[in-house]
């Protein structure tokens, strides 16, 4: 297989892997599809522009900036927005959620600016590398690398600390978990922070694909993320995972299987795979995991 | 007279529209060994259900320890040393026998007790000891339900709730968890009993409240249930049963 080809599948995968993790993790606890997870990941990317442009920060500073931004927007979203109706209806969370998105949008909007904003990144980001004859940007490499980071340190702490696995038994049994005395708003807090978290290094890599964001930059991987997960599995992390890397896998094979007059076409392609998993295997690759019990 | 551990006074409850208790009042009292008695849907789960904060009542008022805990959240009451092994064991069956156990001992965790705690678990039951790094959910019925226990003892409760321990086990398995109940209760645990099974649980129990249809028909010794009230009669639905004629 082409090297190239591999390191280009691994680094999409991992970027998407990232991307649904944290939209998963919120799922798994609150059963909630969070439509507003695209907005972390575009406010991130405005805490990217912000810290550099305008507060002149050194770049580790405007990436922590950015990610403690997302971090910030999530658990403030489910201070104000998610816990007041959790108790009532799915319905009522999902619009919740989609008013959240749309309000965060507008505020960006109206605060900031409609048009897109140059966001500025290490030049370790733009710079390419030679392994073994093939070519390929550093930050392939590096969020490579960073996912395997995270997925260990998450790994480590859903299996290693209390916290980690009184999040696994609520994702499992929301009720019995209170029952052991563990707080409701603290599980469901700490999935919101880590999503966060997860979409504020995401943004870092999705908004250094383009180095720049707008309004909108939350739509798309927020969507793939979804469809990630609903190919991988919305019941567990490692389905997520799965799916982010299934996902990438797919685009690229298609990119380079697909005629050039029907690339354009890709994303098309996607979506019948999509509809086809939803038909054929709705539940996903990876089945089973967490149950449906509602918070309530 | 001392005061009572726990006081359920005229409580009611709902789901949704439905009226599931019409005004039940119990008491138990440390070290006693207390059943709740009925057919399904008498409201003996919802009356738990209630004591532990899963379902908001109505009306009514819980007293535990003199400390109204009416309306308060699950995990606050859980904290004030009142442990429920819920209907259907709720096992975490993804995670292990150790961390189901850790969990347990969440709303009391101490350190320097946790490794002692274990000890004491896994002599009472030794199978757990076997199985502490297997997946919850792999364990058969009648090991879950001992981790049910388990789980809920590590809290070190004041007052142990068991809904339904015997459900759907073995009769040797029922067999042992009664005698297990009655161990506890020697060894000076507070319990309140929830069982369909009203004979086996009369074998054992100091007192018991029979409930219908959402209220308190009977309440008395084991022994003045057994006299008084026609067990089979009231479980197969035969008018002779006629409790509500035994004055309270």
């Amino acid at each position: 297989m082409d090297l190239e080809f591999l390191i280009n599948t691994l680094s999409l995968g991992s970027l998407y892997a990232l991307l649904a993790l944290g939209l998963v993790l919120v799922y798994g606890i609150l059963k909630l599809v969070n439509f507003a997870y695209g907005e972390y990941i575009m406010i991130a990317g405005y805490g990217l522009y912000f810290s550099a442009t305008v507060l002149h920060m050194p770049w580790w500073a405007t990436m922590i900036f950015g990610v403690a931004a997302a971090v910030l927007t999530s658990y403030l979203t489910e201070l104000a927005a998610f816990r007041p109706v959790r108790n009532k209806s799915a319905n009522a969370l999902i619009v919740t959620s989609f008013a959240v998105s749309i309000f965060l949008q507008n505020a960006v909007l109206i605060l900031v600016s409609p048009r897109a904003r140059a966001v500025q990144l290490p030049p370790i980001f733009s710079q390419t590398v030679n392994i073994a004859g093939a070519t390929t940007p550093v930050r392939n490499l590096l969020i490579i690398g960073t996912t395997i980071t995270v997925l260990i340190l998450l790994s480590l702490l859903m299996k290693k600390t209390v916290l980690g696995m009184a999040m696994r038994a609520a994702a499992d049994k929301f009720t019995t978990t209170r029952l052991m005395g563990v707080p409701a708003n603290l599980v469901i807090s700490a999935a919101f922070i880590i999503s966060g978290l997860l979409a504020g290094i995401a943004s870092i890599f999705w908004i250094g694909r383009s180095a720049s964001v707008d309004p909108v930059t939350g739509a798309a991987p927020l969507l793939i993320a979804f469809i990630a997960t609903v190919m991988g599995g919305m019941h567990s992390p490692t389905g997520a995972v799965v799916g982010g890397f299934v996902y990438g896998l797919l685009f690229n094979v298609l990119s380079i299987t697909l005629p050039a007059s029907m690339i354009s076409y890709r994303d098309a392609f996607m979506f019948v795979i999509v509809v086809l998993f939803l038909l054929f295997r709705p539940e996903g690759i990876i089945k089973g995991g967490y149950t449906e019990e509602r918070v309530g | 007279m001392t005061m009572p551990m726990l006081t359920v006074e005229n409580l009611m409850a709902s789901y949704g529209v439905v009226r599931a208790l019409h005004g039940v009042s119990l008491e138990v009292n440390e070290g006693e060994l207390v059943a709740l008695l009925g057919v399904n849907g008498a409201g003996k789960s919802t009356t738990l259900k209630s004591i532990t904060g899963i379902l908001r009542p109505v009306k009514g008022s819980i007293t535990f320890l003199g400390t109204e805990i009416t309306n308060r959240k699950p995990e606050w009451i859980v904290k004030q040393g009142l442990s429920l092994v819920p209907e259907g064991r709720e096992i975490f069956g993804s995670l292990t026998v150790e961390e189901n156990l850790r969990l347990g001992a969440f709303a009391s965790y101490q350190r320097d007790r946790y490794k002692a705690d274990l000890k004491e678990i896994f002599e009472l039951f030794p199978i757990l000891e076997e199985r502490f790094s297997q997946p919850g959910g792999l364990l058969s019925g009648g090991e879950q339900q001992m981790l049910a226990i388990a789980r809920a003892m590590m809290a070190h409760p004041k007052l142990l709730m068991l809904d339904e321990p015997s459900l759907g086990l073995s009769p040797a398995m029922t067999d042992g968890i009664f005698v297990l109940i009655k161990r506890l209760r020697e060894m000076g645990s507070t319990i309140l009993l929830v069982e369909q099974n009203a004979e086996r649980a009369l074998e054992i129990v100091d007192r018991a409240y029979l409930l219908a249809n959402g209220e308190v028909d009977f309440a008395g010794t084991a022994e003045d249930l057994k006299r008084k009230v026609d067990i089979a009669s009231v479980y197969f639905g035969g008018d002779d049963a006629a409790p509500c004629e035994v004055p309270l």
